[in-house]
């Protein structure tokens, strides 16, 4: 029901949308719930648009402006700022400088993907204190947890027992905060992002800004206190002389290594949980484009869409899932890699 | 393309929050878990080991009454084995004791009839002796012609008594 919940309410937003505009315009209709925006769109009703204006705080040639995102709304300027529609910024704050031209004033708007983003934190927050709360009223004596305690409890153990004891090494307990926080912070984020509606619905880990940070925290763990072995395999890797000493061919693979690691973490986090959203809507989409077909193919077409909507959100809190797994399980690995004791140890 | 790059505002507000939500759970909420869990693993742990201890505690129990009652059970049969001894030595020892005391008894008084009987002798012959020379002064009165034949009748007379009297 949940489901079927999910794949109808962006439907029931999109139908009223349809109403004005025969021609939809897919593209736009994915990236702009794809992307960040100055406002949280939650429904177009005929002519009024149904949303939640968001602070915006900028810093321009002029200084600090802060106001509701409603003055920006419909393309109006506001105190020299106003919302740049195409060219290279596209949808974000902009001013006109002296020339004429779009410059992008300094911008820490609570947008969309923040609100999204505090929110979720917040979640994460009240879940993980509320647990550490049970544990200090229930003395180990008494009870082990069950319920949402106990569901946590697994959870926390099944990363703590199985990804970060194996793949750490040694000194696991050291990063287990990290990566379990790592771990739960994109499992949320992930989740609410499925949720159509207000409170989900922002699409924070399919966000590049979002996983960088993810990925470049791993990046500094791994790097600041990788072991003399580690970078001893980096610049004098055990391989034969001629492909290190006079061309370091392979010291330089493995220094690209050190980057293209968080890379890959930073690009698949995001190009998963993007890419699932752009499939639900993608799906949802095909609604409205054959309405134009008549009413039998329009029909049969939107059976079809939401029951693959339903699908791809099944999956999608599938992938919800792997993804924030293989975030931790690859975070682990490589700070386990980087804390490596020597081969002549084992 | 605006997607691939990341916006600074959201970059730092994540930096922000990351590092908001890090510190919290790290110090508050993932270690009290854990925490709990391991107490949690080692009180199973010591109540096993202790549940184990005790069952041994109980063998050990058991096997200890078994062995105490088996010694108790020895020493039983020891005693009485030894209290059967010990009355059949008094039993014997008195009856040796009554044996002896009985030989004595008897040993005396064989002795006392000896002496007895041979100062009854005595006594005999001092009375014969009396007798005799009673005897003998009677017949003297009466007869004091043969003096000489009467003493050697007399003499053989008392020899043929001290004969007779002493087989």
């Amino acid at each position: 029901m949940l489901l079927l919940l999910l794949a109808i309410v962006p439907a029931e937003t999109l139908k009223a949308q349809n109403d004005e505009a025969a021609d939809v315009d897919v593209n736009e209709l994915v990236f702009g719930h794809i992307g960040d925006a100055y406002e949280w769109h939650i429904a177009t009703f005929g002519n009024t648009s149904l949303s939640i204006p968001l602070p915006v705080i900028v810093k321009s040639s002029t200084g600090w402006h802060v106001f509701s995102s409603s003055k920006l709304e419909g393309g109006e300027e506001y105190e020299g700022l106003y919302i740049a529609e195409g060219g290279a910024y596209d949808g974000k704050i902009v001013e006109r400088d002296a020339a004429g031209a779009e410059i992008r004033p300094f911008d820490i708007s609570i947008t969309k993907d923040v609100l999204g983003l505090f929110i979720n934190s917040a979640i994460l927050v009240v879940i993980m204190i509320a647990c550490a709360r049970w544990y200090k009223k229930h003395p180990v004596e008494q009870s082990a947890p069950r319920g949402g305690v106990g569901m946590m409890e697994a959870l926390i153990l099944m990363i703590y027992d199985d990804v970060i004891k194996g793949c750490v090494g040694e000194d696991y307990k050291r990063y287990a905060p990290y990566l379990l926080t790592a771990f739960f912070f994109v499992l949320v984020n992930n989740l609410m992002g499925l949720i159509p509606i207000f409170p989900g619905g922002a699409n924070v880990t399919g966000n590049i800004a979002i996983t960088l940070v993810l990925a470049l925290c791993t990046f500094l763990l791994t790097n600041i206190f990788g072991t003399k072995e580690y970078w001893k395999e980096i610049f004098w890797p055990d391989v034969p002389t001629w492909l290190k000493a006079p061309v370091p061919m392979m010291p330089l693979i493995e220094f690209f290594g050190i980057f293209t690691k968080p890379f890959a973490l930073m690009i698949r986090l995001f190009a998963n949980i993007m890419a699932g959203h752009a499939a639900v809507l993608s799906l949802i989409a095909i609604i409205f484009i054959t309405v134009k077909a008549g009413p039998i193919i329009n029909g049969s077409m939107t059976f079809v869409a939401v029951v693959f909507g339903i699908f791809m959100n099944a999956l999608e809190i599938l992938v919800a899932f792997i993804q924030a797994y293989v975030f931790t399980m690859l975070s682990a690995v490589f700070i386990g890699l980087s804390r490596v004791k020597g081969h002549g140890a084992k | 393309m605006g997607l691939l790059t990341p916006d600074p505002g959201l970059l730092i507000w994540m930096l922000i929050t990351f590092g908001v939500v890090f510190f919290i759970l790290a110090k508050y909420g993932f270690p009290v878990v854990i925490k709990m869990v391991d107490e949690r693993k080692a009180y199973i742990d010591n109540s096993l080991k202790a549940a184990r201890e005790a069952n041994e505690q109980l063998a050990n129990v058991k096997q200890e009454s078994e062995k105490v009652l088996a010694q108790a059970r020895e020493e039983q049969g020891r005693i009485l084995s030894e209290a059967a001894a010990t009355r059949d030595r008094i039993i014997k020892d008195a009856q040796e004791r009554a044996q002896r005391e009985g030989q004595r008894l008897m040993d005396e008084v064989k002795k006392q009839i000896e002496t007895e009987k041979e100062s009854a002798i005595r006594d005999i012959r001092r009375q014969v002796a009396v007798l005799s020379v009673g005897i003998a002064e009677k017949i003297m009165r009466n007869k004091l012609a043969d003096e000489k034949e009467q003493t050697e009748l007399i003499d053989r007379m008392l020899d043929e008594m001290i004969e007779s009297s002493k087989k």
